[in-house]
């Protein structure tokens, strides 16, 4: 039974499980004095009890197969190839593998494939069948036992609203700490392969180096064999792309944010303020496409212009850093402009009374009270839009370039860390290559970065609230 | 304030002015100040405004022309000797027939002067390598049209697409172009046999490496099947956290623990999220790649805290005198929120989710990363079969180099848009409508 139409079947059987216990304790409420009254609980809650019984277990039980079969096929698989196959490093195993799984779906695999093949694909394609098969008896007999012994314990006394209820708060609980989960999850897998690229590169070689170009080559004697995985050139671009957007986007965000608070029409802000935000939701890659195909042609076209006015012998590259950050800023903006609206609007109107009181005008009133009390507000919005510069990644793998460059000027082409690690990840890669594990060191990089930025930010944020309320 | 001074007398007139005098003195000033000032804010909401209406304008101005495929006129004749044909009655002689073949035999009659190999290549490239499958279709639909002659509109090559529609405007782009097949292009729209209609291939297509074939419906179908996945995990998911954490959780370090993972994850860059794909679930599970289904379950974990947050708000908003209420005519907590908590706060819970959903379907990097950029021309059927998504999409073709795909490009983010826009009008219109105020 495929794995879809097993869940089908879990269902019906979950929905029958239900059916069932719901009236067995009607049955057995029925055949004494007082009714329902002698049932502990709601017939609902016996039928829930069967159900979950039923279904529970089982599809805990398909989720851990379905996780495990595959490695556990892998090694049956492994201990049935010829000594010298077997005996074959790690990586070219696991190309035997793969064709040795193509070959079992019927996909092309070279010309002729050796005889060991087509037979270890007769005894996967074996294997895969009974794994499905052992799979559906133990899930579906699982499911068939455990809730006839769920419907045999039924009676008047069992407390099973009491047990639903603690079950509720059980899966409540699970799902809640998904969370932890994730985190963890991220923790692992960036650190895990992280650890194994500083096997290969010290990490001070990492952190320190003046230079990127991770290409490795395959053979030893080969021109640029040691690649060169050091992570400022990338951390400089970084920065120098974040900066520029924050220079396009903390004075706009902010202007906007205190207008439309302090000055605008209650009509005004109510139709400003959504179509800033609208901004806010339009995808990165559309964002993207617009700085690759629009801005970066304008910012080259009018740098070739006032150079040539000015007379100076420079030019602007056409994936420079100006343009990817010019976009990136417009992207910020409405973020910068929430974040600051909200602070702002939570600036006690009595600290506005007492200086307009004082003979101070709106403006003086604003830069001489308002912001002030508002700022560490701001500045928590604006560290938390730093983050987000810092973790886009569409915007600049479309619209900056791929050149590791060392330099601070804008209208250079620099590099980013998340262009790297895209450019690193996509298409195919082998897990045992720096080339790739660099990509996730970037990654664990790039999230202890951003987790430091949130944590201060919010800090902050939390702390300035405290005040007021 | 200055105090006036004593035993300065007269000399200085500073000292004999009144306060309001001085104020009166600097309110010029602080009037242009703050004049300056609120003009600042208009400029930076201008700024944005403009940006926003620069957008639109760039995209749909460069994309609107895609929703529109040249089509050109061509006398083919549908012989079964051109077709090599021998028994009409077999399909599948029909099916595997020559029909390139006969629309290059049309150009042929319709440019008799051609006759360099070279220039004849050429010559066969001003019909899109499609259009014998559009012949193929119309004589599977209709067998009568065999051994007739009729006038066939197929679709143009890119090139010459992106020609007769810039032609219009100033200069025409013509690329790679010679004279000649300039000339031929003038020749057949002089002849009144070229035309723009509806491109219907870019709404029922997939991807292919030829503009005028590509279409988006793979990658419609693709991000489809994912949003399906990611909904139907994130939103009971999300609901149900949000639930322990406002109505459940005890004030402690292990719920403090779960609320900080929940708002640091909200930050967190998305592309994290596809490397935490790519580790765990294609690495260690070993989960195919470029599927739906692994793509939908990144797109959860990145989800969810948008949904909790939102959802908590949800729950928050519901007065606890509901709850009270029902405690007192003795519901279980169980029951409390169940039975009211729950639907009171559902709307609240749906907007939120809307909005994830949306943040879902313009997500691009995290996809990357397990996977779903790859050239796939079948549309999916599933979430188990590969595909991409419509971000993704717009990104491959972003990179390709055939000017046609600018277009296309352009009028896939129209269409992404569109999408968005819909659904979070939807979200507004779900709160406004079912906004309760307590």
């Amino acid at each position: 039974m495929s794995t879809s139409s097993l869940f089908v079947t879990l269902a019906v059987l979950i929905a029958v499980a239900y059916v069932l216990g719901r009236g067995r304790s009607m049955a057995l409420a029925d055949h004494s004095q007082r009714g329902f009254r002698n049932l502990n609980s709601l017939p609902f809650y016996y039928g829930m009890l069967t159900a979950l019984w039923c279904g529970i277990p089982s599809l805990l039980l398909v989720a851990l197969w379905l996780m495990l079969d595959g490695n556990a096929i892998d090694q049956l698989l492994i201990a049935q190839l010829p000594g010298e196959v077997a005996a074959l490093s790690h990586a070219e195993l696991g190309l035997v593998l793969n064709n040795i799984k193509n070959l079992a779906l019927g996909n092309m695999v070279g010309a002729n494939p050796e005889p060991y093949m087509v037979e270890a694909a007769s005894t996967l394609t074996a294997l895969q069948r009974s794994s499905q098969m052992a799979m559906t008896v133990a899930a579906i007999s699982v499911a068939m036992v455990l809730s006839i012994i769920a419907w045999l314990r039924i009676n008047p006394q069992q407390k099973a609203r009491l047990q639903v209820e603690t079950a509720f708060k059980v899966i409540l609980l699970a799902c809640a700490s998904l969370a932890i989960l994730t985190t963890i999850g991220i923790v692992f897998s960036v650190i895990f392969e992280s650890l194994q690229f500083f096997k290969t590169v010290p990490v001070s070689d990492f952190l320190f180096g003046l230079q990127w170009s991770p290409q490795m080559a395959i053979r030893a004697d080969q021109v640029g064999s040691s690649g060169a995985f050091g992570v400022i050139p990338l951390f400089v671009g970084t920065l120098l792309i974040s900066l520029i957007a924050m220079i396009v986007a903390v004075p706009a965000g902010l202007m906007s944010a205190i207008y439309l608070s302090e000055y605008a029409s209650s009509r005004v802000r109510s139709m400003v303020k959504p179509a800033l935000e609208v901004l806010a939701g339009i995808p990165t890659v559309v964002y993207g496409f617009f700085a690759a195909l629009t801005v970066a042609p304008f910012v080259r076209d009018s740098g070739v212009w006032a150079f040539e006015f000015l007379g100076l012998p420079m030019q602007i590259s056409s994936e420079s850093a100006l343009a990817a950050g010019l976009v990136m800023g417009i992207m910020i903006i409405p973020f910068v402009s929430s974040l600051s609206d909200d602070v702002i609007t939570a600036v006690p109107q009595s600290m506005r009374d007492g200086s307009l009181g004082l003979g101070a005008t709106k403006s003086e009133t604003i830069k001489q009270v308002v912001i002030p009390a508002a700022l560490p507000g701001i500045v928590g919005g604006i560290l938390l839009a730093v983050s987000r510069a810092i973790g886009e990644t569409m915007i600049v793998v479309m619209a900056a370039g791929l050149a590791a460059n060392l330099t601070a000027n804008p209208l250079d082409t620099v590099t980013t860390v998340t262009v790297q690690i895209v450019t690193l990840l996509v298409g195919d890669q082998e897990f045992d290559s720096p080339k790739t594990l660099s990509a996730f060191a970037l990654g664990l990089v790039l999230f202890v970065v951003t987790l430091a930025l949130n944590y201060v930010a919010l800090h902050v944020v939390r702390k300035y609230r405290e005040q007021y309320e | 304030m200055n105090k006036p001074s004593s035993h300065d007398t007269g000399a200085n007139v500073e000292n004999t002015m009144s306060t309001i005098d001085k104020v009166n003195r600097n309110l010029a000033k602080r009037y242009r100040k703050e004049k300056t000032f609120r003009a600042m804010g208009i400029a930076s909401i201008a700024f944005g405004l403009l940006c926003l209406v620069v957008l639109f304008t760039d995209i749909i101005g460069k994309g609107h022309s895609a929703f529109l495929q040249t089509y050109i006129k061509l006398h083919v004749d549908l012989s079964t000797e051109m077709l090599y044909i021998d028994d009409p009655s077999d399909p599948h002689q029909i099916a595997a027939a020559d029909y390139q073949g006969a629309l290059k035999e049309a150009l042929k009659e319709r440019f008799p002067e051609v006759t360099d190999r070279r220039q004849k290549r050429n010559l066969y490239g001003i019909v899109s390598n499609g259009a014998g499958f559009q012949l193929r279709q119309m004589v599977e639909e209709n067998p009568a049209l065999l051994n007739t002659q009729l006038d066939v509109w197929v679709a143009a090559d890119d090139d010459y697409d992106t020609y007769y529609k810039s032609r219009g405007e100033g200069e025409a782009y013509t690329g790679r172009f010679n004279e000649e097949q300039i000339s031929w292009i003038e020749a057949l729209i002089a002849d009144g046999a070229v035309k723009k209609r509806f491109n219907t291939t870019f709404f029922t297509a997939g991807d292919s490496r030829e503009p005028e074939q590509a279409g988006i419906r793979g990658a419609m179908m693709g991000s489809l099947f994912t949003l399906l996945v990611t909904l139907a995990l994130s939103f009971p998911i999300g609901v149900a956290a949000a639930v322990y954490l406002e109505e459940y959780a005890p004030k402690n370090r292990f719920t403090d623990f779960i609320e900080v993972n929940i708002n640091n994850l909200a930050a967190v860059p998305s592309i994290i999220f596809g490397l935490l794909g790519l580790a765990i679930f294609i690495n260690f599970m070993e989960m195919p790649r470029s599927v739906p289904l692994v793509g939908g379950f990144v797109l959860t974990l990145m989800t969810l805290p948008t949904i909790i947050i939102s959802s908590r708000a949800a729950i928050q908003a519901v007065p606890p005198s509901i709850r009270e209420a029902a405690m007192g005519i003795g519901a279980s907590k169980m029951q409390v929120i169940l039975h009211h908590v729950l639907p009171l706060a559902l709307p609240g819970m749906l907007t939120g989710t809307i909005i994830g959903m949306a943040q879902a379907l313009g997500e691009t990097a995290p996809l990357l990363m397990i996977g779903m950029v790859a050239f796939i021309v079948d549309i999916p059927g599933g979430i188990t079969d590969p595909a991409t998504a419509l971000p993704v999409q717009i990104f491959l073709w972003a990179d390709s180099p055939e000017r046609a795909f600018v277009e296309r490009t352009s009028a896939a983010i129209m269409v992404l848009l569109g999408f968005l826009i819909l659904m979070n009008t939807l979200a507004v219109w779900l709160r406004k409508r079912l906004e309760r105020r307590w």
